[in-house]
């Protein structure tokens, strides 16, 4: 469908009445393509998805698996224990990469509803709405591990202080996105309430972050930045290193495994609406036709 | 006050919670995998094309 206006769209139309017309719809300036796109657009394409993640998912899982053992293998039985807090400094081990993942999931959690709501692909959707779940569990590790912590160092298993506080509150900010994504009938309503809640809870980010310089905590302070150097003995950071990168890698592939299984659910239920409806117009049609599958 | 059954129970937390997680999530898909092979032929047809490794 054309129409003429007063601002001319330059066309290659063989029909030089047809030349200069703008067209109703006008094509977007950087959708993604089934074929080509860049960058994460690429990705977009559920097809292409499929089989990137198909080649991937096995190898993050064996790294995940093998890097998790051997840095808490590391950290349990061969690492020195802390001067000052002894034994109980190897609960680190488990409670600083939960911490890490559980932050850059929600980053990453923010990031896919950004892309959900600028672009409004499914698959973003369904990439939010997967990494939700991961990302709460890692959060309430984060939390028992840190309680199971301070228990023997503070003497209490909870206290309110700035740093445990704000991590509570990311891990309320999970819920409250999965919540919402679950509670509207319609589906994209509750993606796009999930998607609005994560990108406003990004805030947290920094607050958990910064929480141990900007407020005087019982949490002790940061003992690695990314421009300054460590203040961990290098007999303690390998172990931590090898631990959360055997996390990254598990999370990535959960995360994967579970939007892998998302794509085909979806195309389930696609195939079997279209079978539906095939089977409801066939007695219509003399019963003739047989019903049309989805295509993949 | 003993320490080890803190280290214990953390670490069995941080090994659990992402098998648990894992375990589910490859079970859900293998489920999805079978489910769609049973709904589309082609996409089972794929299925063992790619088991006798095929293209």
């Amino acid at each position: 469908m054309l129409r003429t206006t007063g601002r001319r769209f330059k066309s290659a139309h063989p029909c030089p009445k047809l030349r200069d017309v703008e067209p109703a719809v006008a094509p977007p300036a950087a959708a993604p393509s089934a074929r080509g796109g860049r960058g994460v657009h690429r990705f977009a394409n559920p097809g292409r998805f499929l089989r990137f993640s198909g080649q991937v998912l096995p190898w993050l899982a064996a790294g995940g698996i093998v890097l998790t053992v051997v840095g808490l293998f590391w950290g349990a039985f061969v690492a020195p224990p802390d001067w000052q807090q002894g034994q109980a400094a190897r609960i680190m081990y488990v409670h600083v990469p939960a911490a890490w993942l559980a932050l850059s999931g929600y980053f990453a959690l923010a990031a896919a509803s950004a892309a959900a709501l600028v672009w409004r692909h499914p698959l973003a959707d369904l990439a939010a709405a997967e990494i939700g779940p991961v990302g709460a569990c890692f959060a309430a590790l984060c939390l028992v591990t840190g309680s199971l912590w301070g228990k023997p160092m503070w003497g209490a298993w909870w206290v309110w202080d700035a740093r445990l506080t704000s991590m509570l509150v990311l891990f309320f900010l999970y819920l409250g996105q999965i919540a919402l994504i679950r509670a509207f009938d319609e589906p994209a309503r509750g993606y796009r309430a999930g998607a609005i809640l994560a990108l406003i809870g990004i805030v947290d980010l920094p607050i958990i972050h910064f929480s141990v310089v900007w407020w005087n905590t019982l949490h002790q302070g940061n003992s690695l930045g990314l421009f300054s150097a460590p203040t961990i003995y290098i007999s303690m950071l390998w172990p931590l290193l090898v631990t959360a990168l055997g996390y990254s890698l598990g999370f990535a592939a959960i995360v994967l495994a579970r939007l892998r299984a998302a794509v085909l659910e979806r195309r389930i239920a696609a195939l079997l609406t279209a079978r539906a409806m095939g089977a409801e117009r066939r007695p219509a049609r003399g019963g003739t036709e047989a019903a049309g599958l989805g295509a993949g | 006050m003993n320490v080890y059954p803190f280290i214990v129970a953390s670490y069995a937390a941080g090994i659990l919670v992402p098998a648990a997680l894992a375990i589910a999530a490859w079970a859900r898909l293998r489920r999805a995998s079978l489910r769609l092979a049973a709904v589309d032929p082609r996409a089972k047809g794929n299925i063992i094309r790619r088991k006798r490794g095929q293209a």
